[in-house]
């Protein structure tokens, strides 16, 4: 089974925001909301300057799904973590849980009104009618169901951002990084996804040994 | 006192192994909320660049995919 995943590589990444515009185009995201940012630590100093690319990370174990106080969030076959905009009551308590501030929250009435909540859909909708006018409306593109990637990955020059099944796109990086020798550290990899890409599996510690007569 | 030692080994080892990451899917809802899959819909026409797969085929839309997710490698795609 598939696991959609991003990764972003910070060796790579130039801040072109290319991926924002893309991101933005595609699904013609509503002003004041933006499912995926650039941040940059460092900047300006020379030869410290990093940036990487974050959307929501589609986590395996969500902290916005198990906050939700109307349950309206739900998981596909790959792993994409999407919402239902008909049931979202804008509450606010998924921006608060998700450690990357995935969540986004149209803004457009008077008195700090907030609207449903607005987020990275790994370009796969919602729950409307798949490639649907009603889907495009409120939840953007659905390349999935197009055979295609995320369009902030697709269309990043430097190829700093990857997106797909988690297996592949860490094969990539991987063979990436052995041919440049360097560079081995993905930022928000391992609170994302619970572990380092390349790291062994927990060595499960086996039962304390039973003394004693039976 | 076996018995107890087997309840005691069972109860140590629950906490053990991965979290469950089950998704239920039924009659086109996942977790009850409605939603189709990606590869019951039909491929697009080939001028849209999308990719191809035999609707209602998982693991000939899973290829088409991954065919695009390697794509992805500059290395092979360059030098290959
Ligand atoms: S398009 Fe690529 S290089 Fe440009 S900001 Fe996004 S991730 Fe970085
Ligand atoms: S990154 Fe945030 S919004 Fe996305 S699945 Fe994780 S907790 Fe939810
Ligand atoms: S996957 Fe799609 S919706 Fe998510 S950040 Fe990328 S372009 Fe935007």
């Amino acid at each position: 089974m598939a696991r959609m995943k991003f990764l972003c590589d910070s060796e790579r990444c130039i801040e072109c925001n290319g991926c924002v515009t893309a991101c933005k185009n595609e699904n013609e995201v509503p002003w004041g909301v933006n499912r995926r940012r650039v941040v940059t630590l460092n900047d300006g100093v020379v030869g410290a300057e990093k940036s990487i690319s974050v959307a929501c990370m589609h986590c395996s174990d969500a902290p916005c799904m198990a906050v939700c106080p109307v349950d309206c969030f739900y998981r596909t076959d790959d792993g994409v973590v999407l919402h239902d905009k008909d049931l979202c009551i804008g509450c606010g308590y998924c921006f608060y849980a998700c450690p990357f501030g995935a969540p986004q929250f149209p803004q457009a009435g008077a008195f700090g009104l907030r609207g449903k909540m607005d987020k990275c859909t790994f370009c796969s909708g919602g729950p409307e009618p798949d490639r649907s006018e009603a889907e495009f409306r409120k939840y953007g593109r659905n390349r999935l169901a197009e055979g295609k990637l995320p369009a902030c990955a697709e269309m990043c020059s430097t190829k700093a951002l990857l997106g797909g099944d988690g297996d592949v796109i860490a094969d990539i990086y991987r063979e990436r990084v052995l041919r440049r020798g360097r560079g081995a550290d993905l930022w928000g990899w391992s609170s994302a996804y619970g572990v380092k890409p390349g790291a062994q599996p927990p060595v499960q510690q086996p039962a304390p040994a039973t003394t004693g007569k039976s | 006192m076996r018995l107890a030692l087997v309840l005691i080994a069972a109860l140590a080892l629950a906490a053990c192994g991965e979290k469950e990451q089950v998704v239920v899917y039924k009659q086109g809802k996942y977790q009850g909320k409605p939603d189709n899959r990606s590869w019951d819909n039909d491929p697009l026409p080939a001028e849209y660049r999308g990719g191809s797969w035999t609707k209602g085929d998982r693991s000939s839309w899973e290829e088409s995919i991954k065919k695009r997710q390697l794509s992805q490698n500059e290395y092979r795609r360059i030098y290959q």
